[in-house]
């Protein structure tokens, strides 16, 4: 399972205060835990500076990067703010994300083209939001298709298959699920990937959701999570699946765990 | 009064079917049609309300009573005729131009609708051109606009704007909503109010109206 660390996100209020004051001892700390506790890419997201979005971007990237030897994710739907953090950054970037909706699509699509990247593709149509697991493939599929055409290669597309929440329709768990066995079935080789907070909107206890939620999407087949991985239930939910699935060889890495404190709980 | 207790106990439970029941046998008691809405189901909905904003219920449990609401309106709305029953105000709503989220947008019309405005619903990826047509047409008290993505916020200005150009600006209240919206946003683009969720929508549209 591949990891991408969700905390440095400016919607949160002690980042959005880092990044105002330029802290960057502040963000390495957080950049830095993530990667200690196993995050594969760190997720940096500034879209609540709205027209210092860009300058933002470029700072989070500089500043991780010099102490932190991780790819990072960048989080935008901003083509401007992502060239430029493109530019600064180190290695092979994901981008997060593009989707089908026109505008979008027609101003990212050359961003993504235009060095080699991984790029999350939003289940989102052109002009709705998806309802059933088949708008879900459908959508994934076109994506799938117009990216390769560009010439990326089908293993670093990642779908997302668009999580909403519950507490609005009981049935957008299963249909969240039900794509992304869709999606890896009908093209063996993509990626699946996915937040977990937004299946929780509007209830109570939402990691205990979130973390059940994971276990699913596992189970159905998702191969990358954007999750907090400094959240030790959490990271203790996906160790203890991957090894029920078969993933964990003589369950080294969850007795390891184990043996280390790091499975609270009975 | 008594004889509408019931009728609120079935809207905040969200039990449909003795909602009805209740809303029936209100009205063949010979309770007044502008009573039942507002002692009935307004009243209840503003206690879903303010147990949705105490955090004592949740998202389902506001959209079962918005919903149970919704049938009751349904089954009286043939006794409504002109100026025989007065709502509060009439809102216009839509995701802006660009954005395709509506779940925000959709629980704030509920409970507008909930809360005895007349909610007039655009949808989603409405164009600023679209929004002061409408409000031309529709004459709303209060436009109310949904945006999730930083970048389709700007949309919000414009469509000020476009409000300000059809000459009906000053007609109507604007009150602006979404994620990464802020109450400082608000007021640089100079909205008459914003609000965090569907619960302080309503407290807001009232307070715009200058109603409790």
């Amino acid at each position: 399972m591949i990891i991408v660390g969700e905390n440095i996100n400016t919607s949160r209020k002690s980042i959005a205060e880092a990044v105002e004051k330029r802290d960057a001892d502040f963000i390495v700390g957080t950049a830095q835990a993530q990667a200690e506790a196993g995050a594969h890419y760190i997720d940096v997201n500034a879209g609540t500076f709205l027209k210092e979005e860009g300058e933002c971007l470029c700072w989070l990237v500089e500043t991780i990067q010099q102490a932190v030897d991780l790819p990072l994710c960048l989080d935008s739907p901003d083509p401007g703010a992502l060239t430029g953090a493109m530019k600064r950054h180190k290695g092979v970037p994901m981008i997060n994300s593009i989707s089908l909706e026109e505008e979008r699509f027609r101003s990212l699509l050359p961003v993504v083209a235009s060095q080699p990247c991984h790029v999350v593709a939003l289940c989102m149509a052109q002009r709705s939001m998806p309802v059933t697991v088949g708008e879900r493939v459908k959508a994934g599929a076109e994506l799938i298709h117009k990216l390769t055409n560009e010439g990326i290669p089908l293993e670093r597309i990642y779908v997302d298959p668009l999580v909403q929440p519950v507490s609005v329709d009981t049935r957008m768990g299963t249909a969240a699920l039900g794509a992304i066995q869709g999606i890896m079935k009908e093209f063996p080789g993509v990626n699946t990937i996915c937040g977990l907070s937004n299946v929780s909107f509007g209830l109570p206890r939402r990691r205990l959701i979130n973390r059940h939620f994971l276990a699913l999407c596992m189970a159905s087949g998702l191969s990358a999570a954007i999750l907090d991985p400094t959240d030790r239930e959490l990271m203790a939910t996906l160790l203890t699946v991957d090894m029920l699935l078969g993933r964990d060889e003589y369950c080294g890495d969850f007795i390891e765990a184990y043996q280390s404190d790091r499975l609270p709980g009975a | 009064m008594s004889e509408l207790t019931s009728l609120n106990e079935a809207v905040i439970r969200g039990d449909i079917k003795n909602a009805l029941a209740e809303t029936q046998k209100a009205l063949d008691a010979g309770v007044q049609v502008q009573d039942v809405l507002d002692r009935g189901l307004i009243a209840a909905m503003d206690d879903v309300g303010e147990r949705f904003a105490k955090g004592k219920i949740f998202v389902p449990q506001m959209l079962r009573s918005a919903k149970t609401m919704q049938e009751c309106v349904a089954l009286i709305k043939p006794a409504f005729q002109e100026g025989n029953v007065t709502l509060k105000g009439k809102v216009l709503v839509g995701t802006v131009k660009g954005d395709l989220h509506d779940i925000g947008k959709n629980l704030v019309a509920m409970m507008m609708e909930g809360a005895g405005f007349i909610v007039i619903d655009l949808g989603v990826d409405v164009s600023p051109e679209t929004f002061a047509e409408k409000a031309i047409e529709v004459k709303p008290d209060i436009l109310g606009m949904s945006a999730l993505l930083s970048t389709t916020m700007p949309a919000m200005p414009m469509t000020i704007e476009a409000l300000k150009k059809a000459g009906v600006r000053d007609r109507m209240k604007v009150m602006i909503g979404g994620a990464p919206v802020t109450g400082k946003y608000a007021g640089e683009i100079q909205a008459d109010a914003y609000a965090p969720d569907a619960g302080s929508a309503v407290s807001a549209a009232k307070k715009l109206m200058g109603i409790s």
